[in-house]
């Protein structure tokens, strides 16, 4: 009861939202053929450009209006949620992997293996990311796979940076003396000691990254390199409204809002991990 | 001292750069998709396919290859394009000077806005002003250039049509110029009708690439500010009667200007990685628009070409920081 209570007063109404934001979003995504009012890919030339529910000419059934060939702008976007989400995690959790693990190892063995991950981290910082991913999209061939690798292949010196200098930090603490004095191993003191230690900092870069993932999946799918293009993506449907924009703005505007929040919510929510972890702050 | 630290960044420099020709250079060859297939007509022979082949040098094996087209660079021959058939460095350097252009308007916004805003909020530190800019740039940062460049197409492109939202000059136009720095020349020749055109063309992308930078120079920078406000020179000056606004522009600054100098260098990289994709939304003819199409285009030339002059811009940036810091800073002058 009492730490039911705690636990509740450590979330903020801002984590709140933008844990209920993801939860709604993630949940229509799953579920997406249950709640989708209509078929995303079904075309009706009758229904073209119908506008949102409230304005003179909706249809009822289209209640955020059809893009211009008809199709269901909703349907879309919710269907557009299940590309969003399966990259966000599979592509986090895999620059994370690699990312974490370079910086683990850098930042607590120093010497040589530092020098090397180091520098390849700068290699990669010279890469204008974007470019980056849509070169590797390209060579790869577009499809969710590819566009997973991608993220995964640019990002995970963002890991690897943050782990890197506080596993370094870790290194030079007293616990980790100790730990080796008792004759602890080197690899078994830096899974035992030094990474619990650097596991918030991780779950709030994930978080972050998931938010990062998201947008670099949309910019693919908007330069038309992502998944197929029958099947709705969030950048799909922003590249529609884009060339639509003076006949029918709400096909810019809807997905707009849609990635706007899921952005904010991963960074408000790995803020609000990251506090929770925190010992200090806690 | 100086002039060490000076020549280690250089080598170092120098590796990065081989570092980012391998990787590219590797990861386009092993791209499936012939580019020399899809430069020919359908009734193309073998035999001419194996031709052009051997023009280009692909017969040859990938080691071959890399080494032929490094001297070529060192030399300052990058190729020829696949897909416009032109020599790589000249439509590089024609398309360089519109995004240079583009990040530094970008740049020098995103010091405005974010100095402005730091400014203001260690003045009134601890009040709701404070409190509105934190949020505001709180927000500013958590949302990616991409989609700032959305939300000002709908709000002044579209809700308020004040400002044009594809291209880089109105078509129509007559062009004196002599160089591809449209801006800076359009304002050195006193032609402000041409300035202005430009700007309503370049400010919505600028914007939005320099709204994140703004956030972290506003965050950063007052957070310097307010620790330094609490020094003693700086509440000696109070004592002697200036301005709370007054102290922090003449005392306050400069000190508190380092840390985020040295910030400002790294996202300026970043700020230009931007340009490709803020250029593709506005439909802007700068590199980064050009470097998608040659993707799109499989023409591996001119990508290596583009990604090189990328990766050479971010070094000579980060290079440029590391000196600055290091003449600035006393600790290091004198260590």
């Amino acid at each position: 009861m009492d730490e039911a209570r705690i636990a509740r007063r450590g979330l903020g109404p801002r984590l709140r939202l933008a844990g209920g934001w993801l939860l709604l979003a993630l949940l229509a995504a799953i579920f997406a053929p249950l709640v989708a009012p209509q078929d995303p890919l079904a075309q009706d030339l009758m229904l073209e450009r119908l506008p949102p529910f409230w304005m003179n000419g909706a249809e009822p059934g289209y209640w955020l209006g059809t893009d211009s060939l008809g199709r269901d702008l909703l349907s879309r976007l919710i269907f557009g949620g299940r590309v969003a989400f399966v990259v966000a995690f599979a592509a986090a959790i895999a620059a994370c992997l690699v990312g974490s693990t370079l910086g683990l190892i850098a930042g607590y063995f120093g010497g040589w293996a530092d020098r090397i991950i180091s520098r390849i981290v700068d290699i990669w910082m010279a890469f204008p990311p974007v470019l980056f991913a849509i070169l590797l999209v390209a060579v790869l061939g577009t499809g969710l796979s590819s566009v997973i690798i991608a993220i995964a292949v640019i990002d995970w010196t963002r890991f690897c940076r943050v782990i890197r200098a506080e596993a370094m930090g870790q290194t030079r603490m007293d616990y980790v003396e100790n730990a080796r004095i008792a004759g602890y191993g080197r690899i078994g003191i830096m899974l035992r000691e030094v990474l619990p230690n650097v596991v918030p900092s991780i779950v709030a870069l994930l978080s972050l990254e998931m938010g990062i993932a998201v947008i670099v999946e949309a910019i693919l799918s908007f330069v038309n390199l992502s998944i197929s293009t029958d099947d709705p993506t969030w950048g799909g449907i922003i590249a529609e409204g884009r060339l639509s924009i003076h006949q029918a703005w709400w096909v810019l505007v809807f997905p707009l809002i849609t990635l706007i929040l899921t952005v904010l919510s991963f960074s408000q929510f790995g803020e609000a991990l990251k506090a929770r972890f925190d010992p200090v702050l806690r | 001292m100086l002039l060490q630290r000076f020549l280690i960044r250089l080598l170092t420099m120098a590796i990065t750069l081989f570092g980012v020709a391998v990787v590219v250079f590797v990861v386009i060859r092993v791209a499936p998709g012939d580019p020399i297939a899809m430069m020919l007509p359908p009734g193309a022979t073998d035999a001419d396919i194996a031709r052009l082949r051997a023009l280009y040098g692909l017969d040859k094996t990938i080691v071959q290859q890399f080494f032929i087209w490094l001297s070529g660079v060192i030399r300052g021959d990058f190729g020829t394009s696949i897909s416009l058939r032109q020599d790589v460095l000249g439509l590089v350097f024609n398309r360089l000077p519109a995004t240079l252009e583009l990040a530094i308007t970008a740049l020098l916004m995103a010091v405005a806005i974010g100095g402005t805003a730091a400014i203001l909020g260690a003045r009134e530190r601890g009040t709701a002003v404070e409190a509105g800019i934190d949020i505001a740039s709180g927000t500013a940062l958590s949302i990616p250039d991409f989609l700032w460049g959305l939300v000002l197409i709908l709000l002044f492109g579209v809700l308020i049509p004040v400002f044009d939202i594809s291209g880089r000059v109105s078509p129509q136009l007559d062009l004196p110029f002599v160089t591809q720095f449209y801006l800076f020349e359009s304002i050195l020749r006193l032609r402000f009708d041409l300035t202005w055109d430009l700007l309503k063309h370049m400010l919505m992308p600028a914007v939005a690439l320099a709204l994140p930078l703004a956030a972290i120079i506003a965050q950063l920078l007052k957070q310097s500010l307010k620790e330094v406000l609490d020094l003693d020179y700086v509440v000696l000056a109070r004592v002697k009667g200036f301005s709370e606004t007054q102290v922090i522009l003449r005392e306050a600054l400069k000190n508190a200007a380092l840390p985020t100098l040295t910030l400002v260098g790294v996202q300026f990289t970043f700020l230009i990685g931007g340009t490709v994709i803020v250029e593709r939304l506005f439909s802007y003819e700068g590199l980064g628009n050009m470097a998608i199409d040659a993707v799109i285009n499989r023409d591996l030339p001119l990508i290596q070409g583009i990604v090189l002059v990328f990766a050479l811009l971010f070094v000579l940036i980060n290079l440029t920081v590391d000196m600055m810091y290091a003449l600035l800073n006393p600790r290091l002058r004198h260590g």
